[in-house]
């Protein structure tokens, strides 16, 4: 199991192979349907990101030592977004999780899809992560305690 | 109005040299710009009348005794009569400068709210931006009026038949927009006004939509209130204006307190300025208030007839190609009963994709439920795609987009 900035690395090397956007694009939108969706039960009022403009949603779990995210999203290219984020953010440890940053989103050409006035959820939805990421980790203390 | 320096000939290439933005690239493509029911681009003879302001003759209004307060008071002032008989109000004191649209609702909704007790009923439309609704709702909340909605057909005109069963002597208020912002529809307005007026109720509308293609006649409609926003009409952002009758104006009370708005102050009490003073406390935006003077002369050198037919011409044309695609699904009545706007979606497919993927080849629609979430849920989808055009637009412009559609949807599908 690689780590998150082996994971990044992975995805930069990927994008890099693209020519021009219309090719990222479409690379996109073929994760974005290649992403394990969220069972119709979870997509609830408490796992939904508003945006403006599209809606995500995720559920995290906490197995082992890791979180485990699965998300969706209403609209593909946001997905597709939420498919790289997941990969990166998944099955990883909370501590690594709370630390990660989202740098490599502008290395692959997509940083517009993370502007905070784009309102399609996303940026949302990394803080969410993170919050759960949080979360169990002050789970995980108290336990040890 | 047709005025004596209206175009003779519609040349749209000779008018697209008059605004700059519309030479820019987007990602390496030529800019098409189809986001006009948000804003509408600025020729360059506003855009020299706003630096000609700042450049030449900057102060502040209304109370300087030097030159240049008076030179600048006495532009402003005189935009002011260019709104008053572009609108044929009555009177220039009835034209109040404003932020814009929202803030001129919401000095109504929040003057009523001192008048309005519980039980009275007031009447929105299905159709309305969440501006004209969230005023009220905020208004209602605090009076204990009812809030009633007239609903709207499949076709995305208003239901104008249940009107009557709505409006009674409770009725004190009817807020309608000229205009859909989604959809374009060009409500019956002056039927609802006539109808509101006979149970004495009264009635604004929110002009914002239709005032870039439609000069209404405030006189002739015999509206109570009638709202606008410069930026939609090629002027400036963060200025528009309220029109009211000068009786109601004056019944109204202010909404907000600071200079320019008194008569006298002292710490007993203050008295209140006339119209239109009592309504524009502190320095208004001056160079936005002289910028809109310049949009309305810009608008009848083109001339309102020239605008409507060249934009039926295009919002028909759109029309038909877009009917070109199988999956496409069309929103909002027929072209003749509406403004230059076409809202859509392709079944199964979300308008924030086809937004996104358009964009990379330097076409600017709006996604999304355009700030009328009411009118989303009535067709139960999270958005549409909308084009909206202007008098500048070229049909060029439109093969040029569904080009764009074309290759987006193949994408997506």
């Amino acid at each position: 199991m690689s780590n998150i900035e082996e994971r990044k690395e992975e995805i930069i090397d990927e994008f890099s192979m693209f020519d021009d956007w219309m090719q990222r694009y479409e690379y996109m939108i073929d994760l974005g349907k290649s992403l394990p969706l969220i069972d119709e039960k979870y997509k609830t009022e408490d796992n939904i990101i508003k945006g403006c403009q599209s809606r995500v949603w995720v559920k995290a779990d906490h197995q082992d030592d890791k979180v485990v995210f699965k998300a969706d999203s209403d609209a593909i290219i946001t997905k597709g977004i939420v498919a790289i984020l997941i990969r990166v953010f998944s099955g990883q440890k909370p501590e690594d999780i709370v630390k990660a940053d989202t740098d490599f989103i502008d290395e692959i050409g997509l940083k517009e899809h993370l502007s905070p006035t784009r309102a399609n959820g996303l940026v949302s939805m990394i803080k969410q992560l993170k919050a759960y990421a949080l979360a169990y980790m002050s789970k995980d203390a108290s336990t040890q305690n | 109005m047709k005025t004596e320096t209206t175009l003779d000939v519609f040349d749209v290439d000779k008018i697209r040299d008059d605004f700059p933005i519309l030479k820019e690239e987007i990602n390496g493509y030529p800019l098409v710009y189809f986001d006009n029911a948000a804003t509408s681009q600025t020729p360059q003879q506003v855009i020299n009348c706003i630096s000609d302001y700042y450049s030449r003759y900057n102060a502040n209004i209304h109370r300087g005794v030097h030159t240049l307060s008076q030179t600048a008071t006495d532009a402003y002032e005189q935009s002011r009569i260019k709104i008053q008989n572009h609108f044929n109000a009555k009177r220039s004191h009835e034209i109040l400068f404003t932020a814009g649209t929202t803030h001129a609702i919401n000095i109504v909704a929040s003057g009523y709210g001192q008048f309005l007790k519980k039980g009275d009923e007031v009447i929105v439309s299905a159709l309305e931006h969440h501006s004209n609704i969230v005023p009220w709702q905020m208004m209602c909340e605090k009076t204990g009026a009812n809030l009633k909605v007239l609903p709207m057909h499949q076709d995305g005109m208003l239901k104008l038949e249940e009107l009557d069963g709505l409006l009674s002597d409770k009725t004190r208020m009817v807020f309608v927009n000229h205009v859909s912002n989604a959809l374009g529809s060009i409500n019956p307005i002056k039927t609802i006004i006539q109808k509101a007026h006979d149970v004495g109720a009264k009635v604004l509308i929110d002009g914002a939509q239709a005032a870039p293609h439609i000069q209404a006649d405030v006189q002739e409609l015999d509206v109570d209130f009638y709202t606008v926003s410069a930026h939609k009409m090629c002027g400036p952002t963060g200025v528009g204006i309220l029109y009211g009758k000068e009786h109601l104006l004056e019944e109204l009370p202010p909404y907000q307190g600071g200079g320019e708005m008194i008569s006298d102050v002292s710490f007993e009490k203050t008295t209140y300025a006339g119209l239109p003073h009592k309504f524009e406390a502190g320095t208004p935006n001056i160079a936005g208030g002289i910028g809109f003077g310049a949009a309305v002369d810009y608008l009848h050198k083109i001339g309102f007839d020239n605008i409507k037919e060249h934009e039926d011409e295009l919002v028909s044309y759109a029309t038909e190609r877009l009917k070109e695609f199988d999956k496409i699904i069309l929103y909002g009545p027929e072209v003749n009963r509406k403004t230059a706007v076409i809202s859509f979606n392709f079944e199964g497919l979300h308008s924030y994709d086809i937004g996104t993927l358009v964009d990379k080849m330097g076409i600017a629609l709006r996604t999304g439920h355009h700030c009328a979430q009411p009118i989303m849920k009535f067709y139960k989808i999270p958005g549409t795609v909308r084009a909206s055009f202007s008098f500048y637009n070229t049909k060029e412009e439109i093969d040029i987009m569904i080009k764009a559609l074309e290759r987006a949807v193949k994408m997506l599908y």
